[in-house]
């Protein structure tokens, strides 16, 4: 966490194992309760309700079930999970455990992003040490019949296999092609089985949750975006980092927190967020206004918004799995016209055709990607479209 | 590649994938360990995969292809992976990326002679808030600056043969 | 994590990415789900089994909504986006043929959103499809080319290519590969994994940079292809086409030296005719006669001569082996016998089971006995020397053109069949003779190998080859009239789609060796080894179905102790074949099969033994009957060991 972020209030410290002692005492359908009370949405990006998503696991058929970290963040402008993994590995572990005595499975995996193989050998030993303290393994907290166990899986570089279903389609040895849905991993997921895939603070605040009571979880956030949530916070400002902040807090006065007043636009959610012009500072964080899964990068006075959205077109050509027309030639041809703006030969109608095709991407894409790829440069067309013809912003 | 090699590389695929019943998910691991004994995943390698695997080469090679941290092009000693995503672009990449090849004498997408770096773009790093961010194989090196990159450089060239990545043979 | 693996078994759940994630899976029973759901399309209220895509329920409605990547007899992709719909409440488009109907809701196929989407992806898609439809063989019949109309592209948008960017890849004998005109829709690649089973085509890196690609990218002609042809016929585009030899044929034809002969395969006749709008199952046998008399071929003759004498070398060959292994208690007879008439087939077992070559029966497939007896016995019988000869094969085949090019092949001591000539492409041919061929005059096949009986034409079908075989070799082993054995002479559980079938007769009595065979049975009085004997039999069609009959027989399965298994690399058999009409799908393989079934009722005789010709050459030129010295010769071949090694 970054240091001016000083009063935790999710991600505090916490006793694991009395924590897990505790949720272990309460069935199954309590603890899914409590956290579909609480209100919690998916902190992976999606912000689907994660108590309906164990529930749906939980009383799906399957004689096998897993229970999934997403741990692949790729996101640009991503980087919390990092700090969760480095700082917050036990209390993940025991997340992804109350996980899996919800749903009823025996078995979690962690799929770590391979540039972040670094974080492995640490991870091992934790996971090692909570075996030892038999927070892992058999008869887990002396729950009888319960065991759950965890091992790590190394991506092998391919943001879009954080994607959930891209995920398990590598975890089975295949490309990281986004299936078709439905169905959805909480039916048919890995090996065919139920699956729940969860983001790493999204286990980590479940875990806090069962404990503390999802009536202290509302007390913060909004009505529909309850709770805080953690920002990775960077670009052009003064102290970039991972803050936690309430759901619902202005990105005015975010940019306040983070010493980045004088922005003059923040792309909210990477990559595939949208660009917010400083006139709209305004607007609130949450799932009902700008949702994010936590990435806010800050541009300065003097950023040419132009370079920041052929940044994002190029990435997301890089990340591209290729499988759907929308996406793969979608993201180059929207490139391509890019650079023709900075060549300065391209027509305000083909820019139109272009803003056009790329609402075509969000609507008919195959899977989150291709549908959120065109966001940046929609919402930089729109913000800042006379920037773009203008010369004097090129460095 | 002698084909003794391929043979010791064929026991170890073979005896990987027997840990996971050879069923497919253990493909990615497999391909890891060939791309970190052998720096790279060569047809030979594919082929005796797929055997291992009761799948195609092709399928292989499709796997292989998809991801970029498997490759069917040999690869450096060390990976030198420069993130290029936005706020490290902002954080002042170009400069660091042409310092690298001024240091290295070769371009991005290559390895130098002696085989000791190849040098890459890669996406966002998760180290955005201390950019330029970029990794040498596992190791993560942030704030770099163009100054720096011919020490970070040096470190290697020196810790050569300790850092070398651990059962290699090819 | 080896614990948890759910199918352990090797090779389990090859399916390549997003065809495993296929939809729900349809009720095939409703009563037992009692799920049907309502849904409105367009306004159009129905109600569906719980499960049913978009698509199909849209197509219950006569509402057509346009495809690309989907195709009926393969796992669903959903990549192309050109089947969007726009569900009511759904923030984006769904693809219709990927989308399960799991509760009840409203759909609109043709709103403004969606036709602009479908536009858009077509616009895309054009982009770097490099190709003139002018000059594409599937000008006309191409499924990019009709939505490009349907929706009227006017203009490319965003660009088109002209300069290739790939090499046309023409190392096959069978298939050419011309990736310049790929719309990446994966068809090819779902054929070749998930439907045949081969796995030649996959897709490979990522992003724009996507490609279907072969193993290290090596040409067709060197990796494990079985020259099928199954992704030509599910290739939307004109991207993948067979080896076409049209042009060299039309020279030979102009040229007055050469004496050029065709013979035709039972399956070309029952389809050719689609490529001339005539509905799928419309047999055109006799007009087609006349448009070959046309086109300029000297002698038109039947295959299914071959066929019928393939049935009395393949009995017989048969016999021999249940003899050795039965009476001589021989133990290194190679049991069950495979059928070798399918050169997909024959190849799909060199490369991936060449351990069972010697299972393989040794006789040539019905085109290539065909060959080397032209070349040999109607060239002595007509007066003309073979060299001037070219002989032409009509197959529905594209592993024909492979296998005329075996260098085994050439036994009459010429190249014993010069060209493989798909369906596709004679339609093409007759076309440029400006010939309109269900309107022309019916001709009889030319002498001296006109006449072949209902047998031989039945090979088209999955299961013909071994109906065939079965009616002349009960009535030769239990000298009962087979009919007498098998109502109508109709041997239905091993006709039909099924992708394994599986047979066994009683040998209810044991009659005399007949004369022409007792040679081969090293003087055999009677079957009477055979008395009471239960012989087994299987036909496979399809290689993924192959591969399943094969791994049962590696593991000392039921098929294992099969003594005859006929097997077809196509699915439905030659009637499938890749070098047939396009498009293809479960309905038209029905119906062409039912026009074959039909023909053949009206042929003057139903058993290969009863053929006059057959009886004939063994008369006069292959004197010492089936298996002898000189059918070993001619009518003999031997295989490779490949095995599916690239590298
Ligand atoms: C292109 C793409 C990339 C994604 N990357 C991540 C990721 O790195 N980490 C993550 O937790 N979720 C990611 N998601 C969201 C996941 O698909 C999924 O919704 C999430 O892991 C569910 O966890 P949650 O419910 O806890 O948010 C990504 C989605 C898309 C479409
Ligand atoms: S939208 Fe992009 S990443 Fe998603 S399936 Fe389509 S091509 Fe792949
Ligand atoms: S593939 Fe179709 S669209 Fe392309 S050139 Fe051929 S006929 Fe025309
Ligand atoms: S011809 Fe058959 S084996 Fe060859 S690539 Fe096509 S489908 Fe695969
Ligand atoms: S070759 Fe044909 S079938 Fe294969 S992906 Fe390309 S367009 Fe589709
Ligand atoms: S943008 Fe470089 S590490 Fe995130
Ligand atoms: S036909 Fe449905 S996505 Fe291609």
């Amino acid at each position: 966490m970054s240091k001016s972020n000083k009063n935790l209030i999710v991600f505090s410290e916490i006793d694991i194992e009395k924590a897990l002692k505790n949720a272990l005492q309460k069935s199954r359908p309590d603890i899914i309760n409590e956290v579909r009370d609480s209100g919690l949405k998916g902190r992976g990006g999606a912000g689907f309700p994660t108590g309906i998503k164990w529930n749906l696991a939980a009383s799906a058929q399957g004689d096998c079930k897993f229970v999934i970290c997403n741990a692949d963040e790729g996101e640009p402008g991503t980087f919390k999970d990092r700090v969760l993994l480095t700082d917050y590995a036990q209390q993940l572990a025991a997340g992804m455990v109350l996980a899996g005595y919800a749903i009823g499975a025996k078995e979690g995996i962690i799929y770590l992003r391979a540039e972040y193989t670094y974080l492995k050998a640490d991870l091992e030993k934790t996971l090692e040490d909570l075996r030892a303290k038999n927070i892992l393994g058999e008869n887990i907290c002396g729950k009888q019949g319960f065991n759950f166990d965890i091992h790590i899986h190394m991506g092998s570089g391919a943001y879009i296999c954080g994607e959930e279903t891209a995920l398990i389609e590598s975890l089975e040895g295949q490309r990281g092609e986004p299936r078709n849905r439905p169905p959805f991993p909480v039916t048919v997921g890995y090996l065919g089985c139920p699956t729940s895939v969860n983001n790493v603070e999204t286990f980590i605040t479940a875990l806090h949750i069962v404990e503390k009571g999802a009536k202290w979880f509302k007390t913060h956030g909004t009505e529909k975006s309850t709770g805080t949530k953690l920002f990775s916070v960077s670009g052009d400002c003064e102290n970039p980092g991972v803050y936690e902040f309430p759901m619902g807090i202005t990105i005015e006065e975010l940019l306040n927190q983070v010493g980045g007043q004088d922005a003059k636009a923040v792309q909210v959610g990477g990559a595939s967020g949208n660009c917010i012009p400083r006139h709209q500072f305004s607007k609130t964080i949450a799932y009902e206004d700008v949702a994010t899964g936590g990435s806010i990068i800050v541009f300065g006075p003097h950023r040419d918004m132009l370079q920041v959205a052929i940044n994002f077109m190029e990435f997301f050509c890089d990340e591209s799995c290729g499988q759907c027309t929308p996406c793969r030639i979608g993201t180059e041809t929207i490139l391509e016209g890019l650079d023709m703006i900075e060549d300065g030969c391209c027509s305000v109608k083909y820019l139109r055709e272009l803003v056009s095709l790329g609402e075509t991407m969000q609507l008919s894409s195959k899977c989150g990607l291709g549908q959120s790829a065109p966001n940046a440069f929609l919402s930089i067309v729109e913000h800042f479209k006379s920037e773009l013809f203008d010369d004097s912003f090129r460095r | 590649m002698l084909a003794s090699e391929r043979e010791q590389l064929k026991s170890e695929i073979n005896e990987m994938a027997k840990k996971f019943n050879h069923h497919r998910s253990g493909l990615i691991p497999v391909l890891q360990h060939v791309q970190n004994v052998s720096r790279h995943i060569s047809p030979e390698a594919m082929q005796d995969i797929a055997l291992a695997f009761d799948i195609h080469p092709v399928e292989v090679q499709g796997v292989v292809s998809f991801y970029s941290f498997l490759s069917t092009e040999k690869k450096g000693k060390f990976i030198i992976r420069l993130c290029r995503t936005i706020t490290c672009d902002m954080a002042g990449k170009d400069a660091v990326a042409r310092q690298l090849e001024n240091e290295l004498d070769i371009e991005f997408g290559e390895t130098t002679e002696d085989g000791m770096f190849t040098l890459e773009f890669t996406n966002c790093l998760g180290m955005c808030d201390q950019g330029p961010a970029m990794l040498v194989n596992d190791d993560i090196h942030t704030k770099v600056t163009p100054d720096k990159v011919v020490d970070i450089i040096e470190s290697y060239r020196k810790r050569f043969g300790a850092n070398v990545i651990q059962g290699e043979h090819a | 994590m080896e614990k948890n693996v759910k199918n352990p078994k090797i090779g389990a759940d090859r399916a390549p990415a997003s065809s495993v994630a296929a939809s729900v899976e349809v009720a095939k029973n409703q009563d037992e789900l009692g799920a049907m759901v309502a849904v409105t399309i367009d306004g159009n209220e129905i109600k569906v089994p719980f499960g049913t895509t978009i698509l199909d329920a849209a197509k219950k409605l006569n509402i057509k909504i346009p495809t690309l990547c989907h195709h009926e007899d393969l796992k669903v992709a959903g990549v192309c986006r050109v089947c969007v719909v726009e569900v009511e409440n759904q923030r984006t488009l769904q693809a219709a043929c990927a989308y399960p109907i799991t509760s009840p809701m409203n759909i609109k196929t043709y709103s403004s959103k969606v036709r602009k989407a479908r536009r858009h992806n077509l616009d895309l898609m054009l982009k770097h499809h490099v190709g003139e439809c002018y000059s594409c063989f599937r000008n006309n019949n191409c499924e990019l080319q009709s939505l490009a109309k349907e929706y009227g592209v006017d203009s490319y948008r965003f660009g088109h290519d002209t300069e290739p960017h790939h090499e046309v890849d023409k190392s096959s004998y069978s298939v050419v590969r011309d990736m310049n005109k790929c719309i990446h829709c994966r068809r090819c690649v779902r054929t070749c994994i998930d439907l045949q089973e081969v796995g030649v085509l996959e897709a490979v890196n990522r992003g724009p940079d996507l490609d279907i690609a072969t193993f290290d990218d090596m040409p067709l002609g060197e990796v494990v292809c079985i020259n099928c042809g199954q992704c030509i016929n599910r290739c939307p585009v004109g991207a993948l086409r067979a080896n076409d030899p049209s042009d060299e044929i039309w020279e030979a034809i102009d040229n007055p030296e050469k004496h050029v002969v065709i013979q035709t395969a039972p399956s070309p006749r029952a389809a050719i005719g689609e490529c001339f709008g005539l509905p799928a199952g419309t047999s055109v046998t006799r007009q087609l006669n006349t448009a070959m008399k046309r086109c300029g071929f000297d002698k038109v003759f039947d295959t299914n001569f071959t066929a019928d004498l393939t049935i009395m070398e393949e009995a017989t060959e048969l016999l021999i082996r249940l003899k050795k292994a039965l009476v001589d208690k021989d133990a290194n007879v190679a049991l069950p016998q495979f059928t070798s008439c399918s050169p997909g087939w024959v190849k799909y077992l060199e490369h991936f089971y060449p351990e069972y070559t010697d299972n393989l029966s040794s006789c040539k497939s019905p085109q290539q006995m065909f060959g080397a007896l032209i070349k040999t016995w109607y060239a002595q019988e007509a007066g003309i020397d073979p060299k001037n000869i070219v002989s032409v094969a009509l197959m529905p085949c594209s592993a024909k053109k492979f296998e005329c090019n075996r260098p085994e092949m050439q036994d009459s001591g010429y190249k014993d069949v010069d060209y493989g000539l798909t369906s596709r492409e004679l339609a093409q041919m007759i076309q440029e003779a400006g010939l309109d061929l269900p309107n022309l005059p019916h001709t009889d096949f030319d002498d001296p190998i006109g006449e072949a009986t209902g047998a031989g034409l039945i090979f088209g079908a999955t299961g013909g080859v071994m109906e065939a075989a079965l009616r002349t070799a009960v009535e030769i082993v239990t000298g009962i009239k087979t009919e007498n054995v098998f109502e109508n002479l109709d041997i239905i559980p091993i006709r039909g789609f099924e992708g394994v079938k599986y047979m066994e007769i009683k040998v209810p009595a044991a009659g005399p060796v007949p004369e022409i065979l007792s040679k081969a049975l090293g003087g055999a009085k009677d079957f009477s080894f055979l008395k009471d004997a239960v012989l087994k039999v299987a036909v496979a069609h399809g290689t993924a179905n192959a591969k399943k009959v094969m791994e049962d027989i590696k593991a000392g399965g039921k098929f294992s102790e099969c003594h005859f298994i006929e097997f077809m690399a196509c699915p439905g058999g030659c009637l499938g074949g890749g070098g047939q009409p396009i498009p293809t799908s479960p309905e038209i393989r029905k119906a062409r099969t039912q026009a074959i079934y039909d023909e053949e009722k009206t042929l003057y005789s139903r058993k290969s033994h009863e053929n006059p010709t057959v009886d004939r050459i063994y008369g006069k030129f292959l004197t010492e009957g089936p298996c002898g010295h000189k059918s070993h010769k001619l009518l003999h071949t031997h295989y490779v060991k490949r095995g599916k090694k690239i590298v």
